[in-house]
């Protein structure tokens, strides 16, 4: 083919109205295809500006344009759809709007309490997804483009009314799955725009091998048409933020930072705290963000008689988040079920080693992390433990896993999905 | 006149049970799991390896020879576990056609450490030697062919050996050949055999590999590659571990098929025959000496002991391991000093390798850790555990009322 492939690609956040994972993933890889000249033109919804929930700077709209300027190949277009179904009621009472910085690490809805299927959800949510997909339609008729490049369950619909308007072949690129999102209490209606979306593409991404086998277990779709593409990792390893003093000099500080829900695992990483304390009383826990499950957590750190030694911070503000990475000694992710999972990268980037669950997929591509199962506490006692014991494996898991990191680029996920491009455009 | 020397390793360690900083008990080993391996490995190689040997012995009249060296956790497990296998080797100890050669009982890196503790193992496996095959060894190979200048002098200690076994590595042959007999420096120096690497790696890496281009390999072609030695040598040292038939190599490879075959094949050339080690030591002189200044093993590319020692924790681990020797022996407790002896299995350290790239696929398959941290985290807890028996019996002689 003499011209380069177009992708339509459809989003529901980028920077600056990003919640974490999917947002800055996004980003990462548009940024990617754009140095690489892959052409594509990006559909967001429009909606207000939120700042930029990572360590990263704060982000205005004038930002936003700005950044439309610093790519080559890529155009925005931005079409008016409220997409944010992230929030849970009490957390969004909880900080009035600024609800987009609560979400530091993640991407998906959030879940809610079992029962109550809507009611994190706005409850206009499956007609913004509706609506965002007939805009979908109408573009998909003016725009030129040879694929289309949906992630996450809100744009499938959209990518299939683009398929229908324009005959193009569609590649999902699934960020997470609902039974990551909410493990056994799945919310049917999502499931069905996810089975639908991923049942009628060309073609699925799944940013895991973890991801992958969901999938196929949960969706029955068979492994062929499933094409693991890893997460890559922004190459700037500058620290603009300084390390806070410590207070007690001699103490060790343990942190868990995301969203305190389910899907989390945050009393898997209490329960581990008491076991440590029980036989080391000099370390300390931080338990950073927010989530539904934030005031049970409070109370199990009472009931374990750990509360003078866990330290809730709720949300963290964007220079805060880093400087919190830059205060412990090690990152703990427990996470009950994690698709990638790029806080530990976050983590390793500030020199911090980390302690991740095997139930994730970027435990599939740090070979320098230390790794448990998200249930075993015993486990995650004895490793926070020795970890914090043996500078000789700290430092290790430190230096390694900064070259580590080196090796996940963008560009390589980038030009896999350029291959894959290249495969659909041939079969169909 | 081309003599050819085999020799074989025998080894497993006691691979440790997982073990946290909440277990309080004494028992660091994984019983279950090393009696399982130690039954598999019997029954894919010692067993058919060992029926093989003694049928070749047999037809051959004393003409096929082959050296041994089992370690003394190997003869102990073989006792316990697969007492079947131990009697065949007995058996072909009483061949007069084998050699068994001495090493360390713990398959330690106790030389790097410590030389008592090194005098004292090396002691303990000629003992062993003698009690299960009734023959006092007189070659020596240290743990994984570990070896420098200073290694003959320390074993000199021990008593006199006739040849030292070790690897013939480029970086210390130079442009020599390693088919000839050398010495070690100094106006006593201590014969050395040297391994072809080449054609040992051929049988015991190279031989089902079906992208290598003499692949599928047959004794007369083998045969061939040593009888061109034939006038630019004397002796090939074929060097490997005994696992290489039936547990390395499958049965459905042929292996064993190539290892009936082969001394008939060697034999068929008439300047061939079959050499031990301390038969080798006997009837050739040095031609030249052989400077070791740095160590040298037989593990991976890099032949020196970076599998061991290539990172902080190994470091960390040994390191914090040897320093307990004195606390160990203060004690005067049997089971402790047992314990500690069986911690300095090289193999514990060898989990713990980083090098994943190049040799990492070696290491994974012998490597019943997760990941080398997991390995290593195991191996501190437990070593903590064995630091706080220490501390209590010393505690406790301390606080002991005096005898009258």
């Amino acid at each position: 083919m003499s011209r380069p492939i177009r992708t339509l690609m459809l989003g529901w956040e980028f920077p600056p109205q990003i919640s974490g994972g999917l947002g800055t993933a996004c980003y990462g890889l548009t940024k990617a295809m754009d140095r690489l000249g892959m052409e594509v033109v990006f559909m967001l919804p429009q909606s207000s500006p939120l700042r930029f929930g990572h360590s990263g700077p704060e982000w205005s709209m004038k930002d936003l344009e700005h950044q439309a300027e610093a790519f080559e190949h890529v155009r925005f277009l931005r079409v008016a759809a409220n997409l944010r179904p992230y929030l849970s009621a009490p957390t969004q009472r909880s900080v009035k709007g600024e609800s987009g910085t609560l979400m530091m690490t993640e991407s998906g809805p959030e879940h809610t309490e079992s029962g109550s299927l809507m009611g994190g959800y706005p409850s206009d949510l499956f007609r913004s997804v509706q609506d965002y997909a007939r805009k979908a339609s109408c573009l998909a008729r003016k725009e030129r483009f040879d694929v289309i490049h949906a992630h996450d369950w809100m744009t499938y619909p959209a990518a299939l009314a683009a398929a229908r308007a324009s005959g193009k072949p569609v590649v999902v690129h699934v960020h997470s799955t609902e039974f990551d999102r909410s493990g056994e209490h799945v919310n049917d209606d999502i499931c069905r725009v996810e089975y639908t979306g991923i049942r009628r593409a060309q073609k699925v991404i799944a940013v895991s091998h973890y991801t992958k086998r969901k999938i196929c277990d949960h969706y029955r779709i068979p492994a062929e048409k499933i094409e693991v593409v890893y997460n890559g990792v922004e190459q700037d390893f500058s620290h603009p933020v300084k390390a806070p003093a410590r207070r007690y000099a001699d103490q060790q500080y343990v942190l868990f930072l995301g969203r305190i829900t389910m899907q989390k695992g945050p009393e898997y990483f209490l329960h581990a705290a008491r076991m440590v304390i029980d036989k080391r009383d000099d370390i300390r826990f931080i338990m950073a963000g927010a989530g539904d499950m934030l005031h049970r957590m409070v109370e199990l750190a009472a009931r374990l008689r750990i509360g003078s030694k866990v330290l809730f911070t709720k949300f963290l503000h964007g220079p805060d988040v880093e400087r919190a990475y830059r205060l412990a000694d090690l990152y703990v992710m427990p996470s009950v079920s994690e698709p990638f999972g790029i806080a530990p990268l976050e983590a390793i980037r500030c020199n911090v080693p980390v302690l991740i669950s095997r139930q994730s997929g970027v435990s599939e591509v740090l070979k320098h992390a230390i790794k448990v199962d998200f249930w075993d506490i015993h486990q995650i006692a004895n490793k926070i433990v020795n970890i914090l014991s043996r500078p000789a494996m700290s430092d290790m898991l430190k230096r390694e896993g900064r070259i580590e990191m080196t090796k996940l680029r963008w560009e390589t996920s980038a030009r896999h999905i350029g291959e894959l491009y290249k495969r659909m455009m041939i079969e169909s | 006149m081309a003599a050819i020397c085999f020799y074989f390793q025998v080894h497993q360690p006691y691979r440790l049970r997982p073990f946290t900083i909440f277990d309080t008990d004494s028992n660091y080993f994984d019983e279950m799991q090393n009696m399982q391996v130690c039954r598999k490995v019997a029954d894919k190689c010692y067993l058919p390896a060992n029926r093989l040997l003694l049928e070749m012995i047999a037809r051959h009249r004393g003409k096929f020879r082959v050296s041994y060296s089992i370690t003394g956790i190997m003869l102990e497990q073989l006792e316990k576990y697969a007492p079947e296998a131990l009697a065949s080797f007995q058996e072909l100890a009483d061949t007069g056609c084998v050699e068994f050669l001495a090493e360390t009982y713990h398959h330690s890196l106790s030389f790097l450490f410590s030389k008592t503790e090194f005098i004292d193992q090396v002691k303990m496996h000629m003992e062993a030697v003698k009690r299960y095959f009734g023959q006092t060894p007189r070659v020596f190979r240290n743990t994984e062919l570990i070896y420098s200048n200073e290694v003959p002098e320390a074993v000199k200690r021990v008593g006199q050996f006739d040849a030292i076994l070790a690897e013939g590595a480029d970086h210390i042959l130079g442009y020599r050949s390693p088919n000839f007999m050398y010495r070690s420096p100094g106006p006593d120096g201590t014969k050395l055999l040297l391994k072809n690497y080449r054609l040992s790696d051929d049988i015991a890496f190279r031989f089902s590999n079906r992208y290598w281009s003499e692949w599928p390999l047959k004794a007369d072609k083998f045969a061939s590659w040593v009888n061109a030695v034939n006038g630019n040598g004397t002796i090939v040292n074929l060097f490997m571990d005994y696992e290489t038939f039936g547990e390395h190599q499958w049965d459905h490879t042929g292996i064993f098929h190539f290892l009936k075959e082969l001394p008939e094949e060697l034999l068929r050339h008439p300047d061939n025959r079959f050499l031990t080690c301390r038969e080798a030591a006997e009837a050739f002189d040095s031609v030249d000496v052989i400077e070791v200044p740095h160590l040298t093993s037989w593990a991976d590319s890099e032949r020196d002991v970076s599998a061991w020692m290539g990172n902080p924790m190994q470091e960390n681990a040994l390191h914090e391991l040897y320093q307990l020797e004195p606390f160990v022996r203060q004690t005067g407790d049997k089971d402790l000093l047992n314990d500690w002896r069986r911690l300095q299995i090289s193999d514990h350290f060898y989990y713990m390798c980083t090098k994943h790239f190049s040799d990492g696929d070696v290491h994974k398959y012998f490597n019943p850790y997760e990941s080398p941290y997991d390995s290593y985290i195991n191996f501190m807890n437990v070593l903590d555990h064995l630091n706080s028996r220490c501390v209590s019996v010393c505690q406790r002689k301390e606080h002991a009322p005096a005898r009258v």
